[in-house]
């Protein structure tokens, strides 16, 4: 364990259990909305000040992080699950299989991400549910790559002869003896994926394209920053903080793990 | 040359058309018509306006038919008329084209002048307090959000110092004003936006540059020439640099779509003219013929640029050219 990595789980669990807790530790209610305390900035009543309509900002904040954290981590389940299917698929079986998955994943990535992702969403009507499917369908590529690589430098090896002679199904090789293997660099490029998710997310809600309010989400908290900026620095810097946090601590975690695991990338 | 050439633009064929069904099918993911999203709430569109609508845009035939009609077009670069004003689409892209291009011009050429000698003096020095310090700052850029950056120095520098205007390309009096007054008008209008752009790319480009580096100096001919007693600065730039800086050709083809992508979000923070704000507008006004256009368009430079850094360092790099296989 090296210290980068212990930081990173540090803050991502930190952030997590107020996540989870949400309903526990916030002080108010997300959504209360108190017209007698408008954008007030921090007090003892208010850590981090209100918002416009007099909401506290530390509450939204935190259940900001229940949807931020819950919709990275879902589209990037989503992505591995693309990824994997279709890295191994083309890596094991190689041939026609290959090249139309590959194909496919270099057509996808001449896309813009952030272009695909707006037309999808001007079409589909923006809700946490598109988001994470979208963000998950347009970036699977990565980890489609990885996967392949790696397993084509896994499958000629002996072990993987030793499971074809004693008759282990193609589907048993590659769950078995293929992936566990190429596990490790998927994992960090995962974390990745989760920061970069959540990167997404937050610029999507900021274009009010995202999250749709009253439900709050980081980048939704900002939009109101527009407006206020000059007159409430704390709408400004909070939620901000708060994903750049986030983003940094999904960082370590991944800096972390390929060090400790001893890939130069 | 000519033969990589050859190979690597029939390899791109099969990408074109990929792109041209995906950008199709996105809009054709919309529940019902693309006409009954704005008028079938409206009583005042009779049935014969809305299918008039769709004999325009060939609606009502087959979706195949649709789609190479659609293509057929696309290849006199004729885009159809935009939803919202009726303008040819070409048109309103081909105007706001120049301050997107220059501004990711103006920022890649920060970005290598910059994250380039930085990345060099990183891996020279690595392990030192500068190559410490270096690290730490590209883990910062890289985790700080874009618009929450732009409106951090929005607030410091437009409002609470008052250095910098807040928005737009030019002041509204711009007309009146002399040659070099125009130039410092623009510069001050552009600092933020172009800073903003290069935050990412110079954490990742340094990043890039330090393991390139590190590894060319990690070499067997670097121990040669220092053996042979060249000086420091032959061996670094002649022999290390020249290598090392080869893989930032592709990083510079790959970082194209994020360039493209994240002009949406400063275009539109600091209210510049480019294609990211109309690609916004266009988006919150579902002008779906100008989404369709912006989104191929996009797809089919990014693939360009990726075409034209391959072909840059097959040039460079002769191992390329003679590969059997293109990875």
């Amino acid at each position: 364990m090296n210290k980068l990595l212990l930081v990173g789980i540090a803050i991502i669990g930190f952030l997590s259990a107020a996540a989870i807790l949400a309903p526990f530790i916030s002080p108010y209610e997300p959504s209360l909305i108190d017209s007698a305390s408008l954008l007030m900035p921090p007090s003892y009543a208010h850590p981090l000040g209100t918002d416009g309509l007099g909401r506290d900002l530390l509450s939204r904040i935190i259940y900001g992080a229940r949807i931020s954290l819950g919709i990275g981590i879902i589209a990037v389940g989503i992505s591995l699950c693309i990824g994997v299917i279709a890295g191994s698929v083309a890596g094991y079986f190689g041939g026609l299989a290959d090249s139309i998955i590959m194909r496919s994943a270099d057509i996808m990535l001449c896309f813009p991400t952030f272009f695909l992702i707006l037309a999808t969403v001007a079409v589909l009507e923006p809700s946490i549910i598109n988001i994470m499917v979208i963000i998950g369908l347009t970036s699977w590529m990565g980890i489609a790559r990885l996967i392949r690589s790696e397993i084509l430098s896994l499958r000629e090896r002996e072990f993987i002869q030793a499971a074809k002679a004693i008759g282990a199904s193609h589907y048993g090789i590659i769950c078995r003896h293929l992936l566990p293997n190429a596990l490790g660099p998927v994992f960090v490029n995962a974390t990745l994926g989760i920061a970069g998710a959540i990167l997404l997310e937050s610029a999507l809600s900021f274009l009010g394209l995202g999250v749709q309010p009253p439900v709050p989400s980081w980048g939704n908290i900002l939009i109101e920053s527009k407006a206020t900026l000059g007159v409430a620095w704390w709408i400004t810097l909070f939620p901000g903080l708060a994903i750049f946090v986030t983003i940094l601590g999904f960082n370590f975690i991944a800096e972390g793990l390929r060090k400790h695991w001893g890939y130069n990338a | 040359m000519l033969t990589y050439i050859a190979r690597r633009l029939a390899g791109s064929i099969p990408i074109i058309l990929g792109i041209t069904m995906i950008s199709f099918a996105i809009i054709h993911l919309v529940p019902g018509k693309p006409t009954s999203a704005e008028s079938a709430l409206n009583p005042k569109v009779s049935l014969q306006v809305r299918e008039r609508i769709e004999k325009l845009y060939g609606l009502d035939k087959p979706i195949h038919v649709q789609y190479l009609e659609w293509t057929r077009r696309l290849l006199k670069l004729d885009f159809g008329r935009s939803f919202s004003d009726g303008r040819p689409v070409i048109e309103k892209i081909t105007e706001r084209l120049p301050v997107t291009v220059g501004i990711n011009v103006l920022s890649m050429f920060f970005i290598f002048i910059v994250a380039i000698p930085l990345g060099v003096k990183s891996a020279r020095s690595s392990g030192s307090w500068f190559d410490t310090s270096a690290t730490f700052f590209v883990f910062l850029f890289f985790a700080a959000p874009t618009f929450w950056v732009a409106l951090l120095l929005m607030q410091l520098f437009c409002i609470t110092l008052g250095w910098l205007p807040i928005s737009g390309i030019t002041s509204l009096d711009f007309e009146y004003f002399t040659f070099s007054q125009k130039v410092i008008d623009i510069v001050r209008h552009l600092a933020l936006p172009v800073f903003v752009s290069c935050i990412t790319g110079l954490a990742a480009v340094s990043r890039y540059m330090r393991t390139s580096m590190r590894e060319a100096l990690q070499q067997p001919y670097i121990y040669t020439a220092r053996a042979k007693g060249l000086p420091e600065r032959t061996v670094l730039y002649k022999h290390a640099f020249r290598n090392a800086i080869l893989p930032i050709i592709t990083i510079l083809g790959l970082s194209i779509p994020g360039l493209i992508g994240g002009s949406v979000i400063f275009e539109s923070i600091f209210a510049l003219p480019g294609i990211g704000r109309l690609f916004y507008e266009a988006v919150m006004m579902r002008d779906y013929p100008l989404i369709m256009a912006e989104v191929v368009l996009g797809a089919l430079l990014t693939m360009a640029g990726n075409l034209i850094a391959d072909i840059g360092y097959a040039y460079v790099d002769p191992r390329i050219r003679y590969a059997k296989k293109v990875s």
